[in-house]
C-alpha cells in the first residue's frame, strides 16, 4: 500500500526532472474532418450512381462465383466421388478450404470485439467492413463441410432435429462441436454486424427521406428499427454492444479452438498435439488481417478514404500481422521441437515428412509466406508503402491456405500402414469449387459496398476530437455556452 | 438544437438540475458522459444477458444429457453416455448464442424499438440528429413542463430554434 501511495509523487518528481517529450496520439480522422463530412463521405458511397468499375467487378465476380455453382451442381448430381478425396486422404481441399475461410473471418471478429474491449479506437474505421468480411467468409466456409457430407440433402442431420431414425447426434465428436461453433459464430457475427449498423442505417434513412427518396428511406428505415439517436437509447445500446463484444471475444477464440479440435482430438500423428488451439487462433487472426488489408487498401484508394483509414491504421494492422505471423512461426518450430522431444517415432516421422516428404513444396510455400513475409513489416518504409503492403497481404492469404493444406494432407497421405500411403491431388471439380468461392465472397462484398455504410459512421464521429464534450481546455462542466463558442472557433 | 456535444451536455445538466423527468437528448453518436449529465442510471441490459447465458448453458447440458443418456443411449468408442466434459463445448457455444439474442432483445425491449413513428420526427430539423446536430426534447407529459419556463431554460442553456411539437 505504501508503495502505491508513494509512487505518484515519486514519478511526478522524476517526470519533472527528465521532462519527457509529449508524443501526441495519432489522429484517427485526419485533417480535422467534421461530423457532416464523415456522414457525407460514407453515405455518399452508397448513394452515388453505381460506378462503372463496380459493374465490371460485379460481373466478373458473378462469373467467378458461377464456378462454385457449376462445381457443386456437378457434385450433387453425380456424387462425392467427383472430388479427389480417396483413401487415405479423405479430408482434402474441402476441409482445407473450410478452415481457410473460417480463419479469414476471425480478424473481423477480432477487430470488432477484442479491439473494442481493449479500447483500441482505431478499429472504428475498419470494423464494419471487417465484420462484413467475417460473415461472407463464414458463408464461403460453410459450403465445404455441408457438401463434403456427400448427400447434402441429409445435412440437416447435423442439427439436433428429431428424425425418423430416432437417433441423435454424437456429442462426443468434435465434428458435432464444430457444427455448433460455426453456426453460433455465423449467427452472432450477423447480429453484431447488424446491431452496429442500426444507427448508421438511421442516418441513411434520414438522408434519403430529406431528399425525398421515400422508398429507399422506408427500406433503410425498416432495418433501422425507428432509431432516432435518443441518449437513453444510446445508453442501452452501448451496454448491449459492449456485452456483444464481451461474448464475441470468447466466441472467436473458441471457434478456431474447436476447429482445431477436429484435428487435435484425433490420433493422427501431426494432428494429435496440444499446441493446435492457440496455434490455429493465431493463424486465423494472421490470415484474417491479411484479408482485411487486401480488401481495405483498394477501397481506400478507390473512395479516397485516406482521412479515415490513415497510415496509422495500416501500421497497426501490419504490426498485428507481424506479431501473429511470428507466433505462427514459433508454433511451427515448437511442433518440430516437441516431435523430437516427445521421442514418438510416428510423430517424428510425420514432421520430417511434412518438411521434406512429397509435399515439401507446400511446406516451403507455407513457411516463406507465413514466417518470412510478415518480417518485412518490421520496417516503417514497408508499412508506409501501400502497394507493397497490399502485395504482402496477398502472400499472407496464400501462405495460410497452404498451412491448412500442409497440416491436413501431409498427415493423412502418410497413414499408419505404409501399404495405404498415397498422394493426393485435387480434381478439377474441387479446384473450380474453391476458385468460385472467391467470386461468391466478392459478389457479397461488392453488394455490401454498394448498399450499406461501409464504415461505422456514428463510431467514427465519436472518436473525432470534437466529439469530446470536454474538448478544448475549460469546456467542461458548468463552463456554459462561452466555452462552446471557443470550441466552435477552434474546430 | 445545439451545435456541439459540449453544448448539449451542459444544457442536459441544466435540464436535469431543473428536475425534469420525461425528456431526452438526440445525438448522432453516443456522447461520453452524457448519461451522468442527464441523470440516466446504468443500463439494465446486462440482466437480460445473464438470463440468456444461464438459459443457454442449461439448454446445452440438458439437451445433450436428454439425447445421449436418456432418450437414445448409444455406445460410441466405450465413452460414457453423458459427461459434462464433452458436453461443454456445445453448451459453451449455446451460452454465447443465447446471450447474444437476449442482449439484443433486451436492448430493443428497453428502448421500445422498433418504433417507426415518434412525435419528435415531426420536427423539420430532426433529420440532422443522425448527422451533425444535437437536440434536447422535453415531453409534454413531464409534470414540470411549463411553456414559458421551459423555453427560458433551454434558451439560457444555449439552445437555438426552440419549437413546440404536436404529439
Amino acid at each position: 500500500m505504501s508503495q502505491a501511495t508513494e509512487l505518484p509523487e515519486a514519478s511526478a518528481a522524476v517526470l519533472a526532472e527528465v521532462n519527457p517529450a509529449v508524443k501526441p496520439r495519432a489522429e484517427l480522422v485526419a485533417h480535422g474532418r467534421s461530423f457532416s463530412w464523415i456522414t457525407e463521405k460514407i453515405c455518399g458511397i452508397a448513394e452515388e450512381k453505381t460506378p462503372v468499375w463496380w459493374w465490371w467487378c460485379f460481373l466478373s465476380a458473378c462469373f467467378v462465383a458461377s464456378f462454385t455453382v457449376a462445381g457443386i451442381t456437378y457434385l450433387v448430381s453425380t456424387g462425392i466421388g467427383v472430388w479427389g478425396h480417396r483413401n487415405p486422404v479423405n479430408w482434402g481441399w474441402a476441409i482445407v478450404n473450410f478452415v481457410f475461410w473460417i480463419g479469414i473471418g476471425h480478424a473481423g471478429t477480432l477487430i470488432s470485439a477484442i479491439l473494442c474491449l481493449l479500447r483500441q479506437k482505431w478499429r472504428t474505421s475498419i470494423n464494419r467492413s471487417a465484420e462484413a468480411m467475417t460473415i461472407f467468409a463464414v458463408v464461403c466456409a460453410g459450403i465445404f463441410p455441408v457438401f463434403h457430407v456427400g448427400r447434402v440433402w441429409y445435412a440437416w442431420f447435423l442439427f439436433p432435429l428429431p428424425n425418423s431414425n430416432y437417433i441423435w447426434q454424437n456429442y462426443r465428436s468434435p465434428l458435432e462441436w464444430d457444427v455448433f461453433a460455426v453456426s453460433t459464430y455465423g449467427t452472432v457475427s450477423v447480429l453484431f454486424w447488424y446491431v452496429g449498423m442500426i444507427p448508421d442505417l438511421a442516418t441513411m434513412r434520414d438522408r434519403f427521406a430529406s431528399v425525398g427518396k421515400t422508398i429507399r428511406a422506408r427500406l433503410y428505415g425498416l432495418f433501422a428499427m425507428g432509431w432516432r439517436g435518443s441518449s437513453r437509447h444510446w445508453s442501452n445500446y452501448e451496454m448491449a454492444y459492449l456485452i456483444l463484444a464481451g461474448i464475441s471475444t470468447p466466441l472467436v477464440l473458441s471457434v478456431h479452438t474447436i476447429v482445431s479440435f477436429d484435428f487435435a482430438v484425433s490420433l493422427i500423428p501431426g494432428w494429435h498435439t496440444t499446441i493446435f488451439p492457440p496455434y490455429f487462433v493465431a493463424g486465423a487472426i494472421f490470415s484474417g488481417f491479411g484479408m482485411v488489408l487486401t480488401l481495405i487498401l483498394p477501397l481506400r484508394a478507390i473512395y479516397r478514404l485516406e482521412d479515415l483509414v490513415t497510415q496509422y491504421h495500416i501500421d497497426c494492422m501490419c504490426k498485428i500481422i507481424l506479431a501473429t505471423g511470428t507466433m505462427v512461426g514459433y508454433a511451427y518450430a515448437m511442433e518440430f521441437f516437441i516431435a523430437w522431444y516427445g521421442a514418438n517415432p510416428n510423430e517424428g516421422f510425420a514432421f520430417i515428412n511434412r518438411a521434406f516428404g512429397p509435399y515439401w513444396w507446400a511446406y516451403f510455400i507455407m513457411v516463406t509466406c507465413n514466417v518470412v513475409t510478415p518480417q518485412f513489416f518490421w520496417f516503417k518504409s514497408v508499412r508506409s508503402n501501400t502497394a507493397l503492403v497490399f502485395i504482402l497481404s496477398l502472400f499472407v492469404n496464400v501462405g495460410m491456405w497452404f498451412e491448412r493444406f500442409v497440416i491436413i494432407v501431409t498427415s493423412l497421405a502418410r497413414d499408419f500402414l505404409p501399404s495405404s500411403w498415397g498422394y493426393y491431388t485435387p480434381s478439377i471439380v474441387e479446384i473450380f469449387t474453391f476458385f468460385g468461392t472467391f467470386g461468391v465472397f466478392s459478389v457479397l462484398f461488392l453488394l455490401f459496398i454498394r448498399f450499406l455504410p461501409i464504415m461505422a459512421i456514428a463510431e467514427l464521429k465519436a472518436v473525432t476530437p470534437q466529439a469530446d464534450p470536454h474538448a478544448h481546455g475549460g469546456g467542461g462542466h458548468g463552463a456554459g455556452p462561452h466555452a462552446d463558442t471557443k470550441t466552435r472557433e477552434h474546430y | 438544437m445545439f451545435e456541439t456535444p459540449g453544448a448539449v451536455m451542459h444544457a442536459a445538466e441544466q435540464v436535469r438540475d431543473a428536475g425534469y423527468r420525461r425528456w431526452d437528448c438526440i445525438t448522432p453518436f453516443p456522447i461520453h458522459g452524457i448519461d451522468k449529465a442527464m441523470g440516466v442510471t446504468r443500463s439494465r441490459v446486462p440482466r437480460f444477458s445473464l438470463a440468456g447465458g444461464v438459459t443457454g448453458f442449461a439448454t446445452g447440458m440438458s439437451m445433450i444429457w436428454f439425447m445421449d443418456q436418456y432418450d437414445y443411449p448409444l455406445t460410441v468408442g466405450g465413452k460414457p453416455f453423458f459427461s459434462p466434459l464433452f458436453a461443454f463445448p456445445v453448451s459453451y457455444e449455446l451460452t454465447i448464442l443465447f446471450t447474444a439474442f437476449a442482449t439484443i432483445g433486451g436492448m430493443f425491449l428497453l428502448n421500445g424499438l422498433p418504433m417507426h413513428y415518434h412525435p419528435v420526427l415531426n420536427y423539420d430539423k430532426i433529420r440532422r440528429g443522425t448527422d451533425d446536430q444535437f437536440f434536447i426534447v422535453i415531453e409534454r407529459s413531464d409534470p414540470r413542463l411549463n411553456p414559458e419556463n421551459t423555453r427560458a431554460l433551454l434558451e439560457k442553456a444555449g439552445g437555438r430554434d426552440i419549437t413546440e411539437l404536436e404529439a
